[in-house]
């Protein structure tokens, strides 16, 4: 464990691994809330098209993904803002199209320049420097004072979007932050756990969360508690066990969820046996 | 009819057509300073959408609509206006507690950044007691009652201090207790000054509070005065009225 932290490229990975695993279920607790739990997935498949775009023109395939990501969630939400959920179809269509455009597009760029598919959908953690992690940090942090100095505007928006109409919040201004975030941090979560599991780290610790808690406020802090622990968890077992980091997170976190549920329901159990139910019990009946 | 304050809502022949169907064909209606005004009409005869083209959340179609005596395309004075919702919007993916629900009812008066800082706490308890749920502002709102999560959302209305409170059948499927806490929060806000412009099926506890009624039928206002005995809105769908409170004419 010690040799793990003597590893400068081992500290990058960790540093990485644990800011986006803060971040991600900071935001994913908004689209929890806004059963939209998908969506950062659907952003994930077309962030890759983005990457092919940045590879091709030989720009960063990092800034490319960002715009790329960016106008699909501005999109879908402009498409949400008319009082619809995007049609499940469409959506479908849009997110393969932008895996298969992303795929073909990396393919054609691999030739010349060498773009490896695989680091962008699964994950690499080990080829971090550290200008990816000044750049992760960067966006990491303003992912996170966005989020969290919001919170009541924001709040109010996923909960109630007509009440929050009727307060005079810029209601399509927050949405629209939201679908950016969203984007951002689907393509700085890229490098960490890949584009096919982004979507596992803002939704699974939120899951996770609500299992014990009773607020959303409770909920957002425990999650991004959860997030962390489990990048860093990941990280290191990854490092003791040689498996891929992206996966190894994920699976940590999903282990998380799995034994804080069945505790939860275990104590649910047993308290409802053992007499008439106390409603200050710290979880959700 | 009494001659009522200054006006607070006024609405003058407002058009409202979702696609090609007109739902509200040129309304007119005032409600003054200090009124309590029930909207009552059959289901589907758009008293909903009355209430939401006055708060701006539906677009007119033609007409006017002001709110304390400003246009609503230029009112920006939102932290004077409480609104009740007929149901909770999609989001509750993620618990929240009945405290934070209700704190969202001070957003319009501090702002996006501000936080909520020590008054918050007062308000959202002072809101709480106004609909008797004081003792569950730290509850995860699941786990309230239909009738104490509909107090919740007038207490989130309240918390702000508006003048002018708009709510969407508040009492539909309501218990008898949520109903008489509703009564009195209303009378409380009543009492204080405040207006009140409501979608009512029926009068029911509001009834002595109510000081006109407002009919819709067929996109217009065909009655403006005094409240009708309950089920008088549904006369022409069903001349003697539902036998047991069943909903006709949807
Ligand atoms: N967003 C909408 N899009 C299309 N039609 C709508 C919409 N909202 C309401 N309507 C229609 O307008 C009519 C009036 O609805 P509403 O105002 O909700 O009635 P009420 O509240 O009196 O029951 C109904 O026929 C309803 O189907
Ligand atoms: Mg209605």
């Amino acid at each position: 464990m010690t040799a793990m932290f003597g590893s400068e490229l081992m500290l990058r990975a960790l540093c990485a691994a644990l800011v986006i695993g803060v971040c991600a279920p900071t935001l994913g607790t908004y689209l929890v809330q806004r059963r939209m739990s998908m969506i950062g997935d659907g952003i994930g498949h077309v962030a890759l098209t983005g990457v092919g775009v940045g590879l091709i023109l030989d720009q960063s395939p990092v800034l490319a993904a960002v715009v790329v990501a960016a106008l699909c969630a501005v999109g879908v939400e402009l498409v949400r803002e008319r009082g619809r959920t995007p049609g499940d179809l469409a959506l479908a269509v849009l997110f393969y199209g932008g895996i298969a455009g992303g795929v073909l597009l990396v393919g054609a760029a691999g030739r010349s320049s060498g773009g490896n598919l695989l680091s962008y959908l699964f994950g690499s953690l080990g080829t971090v420097t550290d200008t990816d992690l000044a750049v992760i940090g960067g966006l990491g942090a303003a992912v996170l004072s966005a989020m969290l100095l919001l919170r009541p505007a924001l709040f109010a928006v996923c909960h109630d979007e007509e009440f929050a109409r009727v307060c005079g919040l810029p209601v399509r201004a927050l949405n629209m932050l939201l679908a950016v975030t969203t984007a951002v941090t689907v393509t700085i979560a890229m490098r960490a756990v890949g584009l096919l599991l982004v979507s596992a780290l803002m939704v699974v610790p939120v899951a996770t969360a609500q299992q014990v808690t009773r607020g959303f406020r409770g909920t957002q802090l425990a999650a991004m508690a959860v997030g962390g622990l489990a990048a860093f968890l990941g990280v290191a077992i990854s490092w003791q066990a040689d498996t891929a980091p992206g996966a190894t997170i994920v699976m940590v976190a999903i282990a998380a969820f799995v034994v804080v549920a069945l505790a939860a329901g275990l104590r649910r159990t047993l308290v409802r046996r053992s007499g008439p139910t106390d409603r200050w019990l710290p979880w959700r009946t | 009819m009494p001659v009522s304050g200054p006006a607070v809502v006024e609405v003058a022949h407002l058009t409202v057509a979702f696609g090609e169907r007109a739902v509200l064909r040129g309304v007119d209606a005032r409600v003054g300073s200090g009124e309590v005004v029930a909207v009552m009409g059959a289901n589907g005869s758009g008293k909903s959408t009355l209430v939401r083209a006055v708060l701006g959340l539906i677009p007119a179609d033609a007409g006017q609509v002001r709110l304390f005596d400003t246009p609503l395309r230029r009112f920006r004075q939102w932290h004077r206006l409480g609104y009740v919702p007929q149901r909770l919007g999609a989001g509750s993916g993620v618990p929240a507690t009945v405290a934070e629900v209700v704190a969202a009812g001070l957003l319009a008066r501090r702002g996006l950044l501000r936080p909520y800082g020590r008054g918050r706490q007062a308000a959202v308890a002072g809101a709480l007691a106004a609909v008797g749920l004081a003792d569950r502002a730290d509850d995860p709102v699941a786990t309230l009652s239909g009738g104490q999560q509909q107090r919740t959302l007038i207490a989130r209305a309240l918390a702000g201090g508006p003048e002018l409170l708009v709510l969407d059948e508040p009492t539909a499927g309501v218990d008898a207790a949520s109903q008489e806490a509703f009564a009195a929060a209303v009378g409380g806000f009543v009492d204080g000054g405040g207006t009140v412009l409501v979608v009512l099926h029926e009068a029911g506890p509001l009834r002595r509070l109510l000081t006109r009624a407002l009919v819709v039928a067929d996109g217009r206002v065909v009655h403006d005065g005094a409240v009708p005995q309950d089920a008088v809105g549904y006369d022409h769908v069903h001349p003697h009225g539902p036998p047991n409170g069943t909903e006709l004419g949807r």
